[in-house]
């Protein structure tokens, strides 16, 4: 589905570039499920943001699907379409009714018709429960209903790849469930997802796959299971009896 | 002059001849300038506020881009760098000498309004949060179709109190249209002193027409900074 090589990226700060990425190689293929973990500021956003191209590489190469997307005569919006991406504070548009939220890309792509986008918008709506927030404003909702609408806004353009950056962090303990919750629902039906999360039981449940990520490199990556009980990497098991302490 | 009463002074300024219609022709000159220049000042002012936020973000900065900044940033300093008078004045004297006054003094003003509403939209794009562009850019939207769908209408709400305001700041700036020979309010009191000989009425009288104005207006700015504070909450 996607996969990335020898990828680097470099920030240039008023104090000078700083390599958030060292050389990552990862492939994620149809169907799976990648939990990234890591210590704050190793740049797992940063490697997943490269993935639909929202930070440029430095260097290195993004396939998806066969096709080389970090090239100049790629059409990046047409990628990104077909990926869609959940961000820790929601990015819901303020100004819009949750259904325009909804709508909105699907419509103004023409990958819709209105009405088209609209009966899906209210499917997806009822199937996450909050099909009478139609018409109301983001402002109106709470931090897990914001992030749920923020999932189905994504889903409306039927993307082939989910990437989340910390989608519960900005929540409310008591409403990580209801979101975790949805995200698990999509995992089981078959949608590919690069995860970056601190949530360890979601890992532990849902992926097949957990990447370790320090210092801008993977250190380790594994099955759940075996990556959880049994830590090969000193950083890694730092890292865990931290986390899970 | 002294011993004629304030009555018959008022009656002389204002009833005789119906003279008080040069305020109310001046007012109504007065209001068509600084709605049409307003008008054309936003519309140069988000024209100019693109092309520099555009160009403070791409990366890969164009020729064109490159230019269009540069003449941005000329009109910019050119506009601030002088005052409002004499654009006015080398207008109609200079630039377009056969046109309409009112034509003039809309252009004019508008030219001059745009400099400064541009700065305001760009803060406006500027205090949109980043995530805004991000979701959009992520939905697949383009550039310019994120910019124009999510961002400018944030964007325009934010400054909508700023571009108000704007519009009261203009409405006297207005005030120097007689400088052209233009009949706005300002002239019109001054007509009526020419004819009279008598300063004080007039004169107060279109200070009072415009403060006036001006508390209304700003009343009216305090509802839509309440209104928008409230459905910030919403
Ligand atoms: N746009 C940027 N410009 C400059 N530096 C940046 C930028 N984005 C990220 N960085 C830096 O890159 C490093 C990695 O950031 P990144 O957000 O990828 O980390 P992270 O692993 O997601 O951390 P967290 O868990 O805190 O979200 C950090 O040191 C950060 O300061
Ligand atoms: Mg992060």
């Amino acid at each position: 589905m996607i996969s990335v090589k020898n990828l680097y990226k470099t920030f240039h700060n008023l104090s000078g570039p700083v390599e958030v990425l060292k050389g990552i190689n990862c492939e994620i293929r149809k169907g799976e499920k990648v939990v990234i973990v890591g210590p704050s500021g190793s740049g797992k956003s940063t490697f997943l943001r490269c993935m639909n191209l929202l930070e440029e590489p430095t260097s290195g190469e993004i396939y998806f699907e066969g096709k080389l997307i970090n090239a100049p005569d790629v059409d990046i919006d047409k990628v990104r379409a077909q990926m869609g991406m959940v961000f820790q504070h929601f990015n819901l548009f303020p100004h819009l009714t949750v259904r325009r939220n909804i709508t909105l890309a699907p419509v103004l792509l023409k990958l819709q018709s209105k009405e088209e986008a609209d009966e899906n918008a209210m499917r997806l709506l009822k199937r996450i429960g909050l099909d009478d927030k139609s018409e109301s404003y983001p402002n109106q909702l709470s931090g897990g209903q914001k992030q749920r609408i923020a999932i189905i806004r994504s889903l409306a353009m039927n993307p082939k790849m989910m990437l989340f950056d910390e989608p519960t962090s900005a929540l409310d303990p008591e409403m990580v469930g209801e979101v975790l919750s949805v995200m698990k629902e999509l995992a089981a039906e078959g949608m590919t997802m690069a995860v970056v999360t601190h949530e360890m039981n979601f890992a532990k449940e849902v992926a097949n796959r957990v990447l370790f990520i320090d210092d801008g490199q993977i250190l380790e990556e594994n099955e759940p299971d075996a990556f959880f009980s049994n830590p090969q990497h000193p950083r890694t098991k730092d890292f865990l009896s931290k986390i899970l302490s | 002059m002294n011993e004629r009463t304030l009555m018959s002074r008022l009656y002389d300024d204002f009833i005789y001849q119906n003279r008080y219609l040069y305020l109310v022709k001046g007012l109504g000159n007065t209001v068509v300038i600084t709605v049409f220049a307003l008008l054309i000042g936003v519309l140069i002012g988000v024209f100019i506020a693109l092309v520099r936020v555009n160009y403070q973000q791409s990366k890969k900065k164009g020729l064109l881009l490159r230019l269009a900044n540069l003449a941005c940033g000329l009109y910019l300093t050119v506009i601030r760098g002088t005052p409002m008078v004499v654009q006015l004045m080398i207008m109609y004297f200079v630039i377009w000498a056969s046109g309409a006054p009112i034509m003039i003094a809309i252009l004019s003003f508008g030219l001059n309004s745009g400099a400064y509403v541009a700065e305001v939209i760009r803060s406006g794009i500027q205090s949109v949060d980043r995530g805004q562009t991000e979701a959009g850019r992520s939905l697949g939207l383009s550039a310019g179709r994120t910019m124009r769908v999510i961002i400018l209408p944030q964007a325009f709400k934010n400054v909508a109190p700023a571009i108000f305001n704007e519009f009261i700041v203009l409405l006297k700036e207005t005030s120097v249209a007689g400088y052209v020979g233009i009949q706005d309010l300002t002239k019109g009191g001054d007509i009526i002193r020419s004819i009279t000989y008598d300063a004080f009425p007039p004169l107060i009288a279109v200070a009072i027409v415009y403060l006036v104005i001006v508390i209304c207006l700003t009343q009216v700015l305090h509802v839509i900074e309440g209104r928008l504070a409230k459905s910030d909450l919403r």
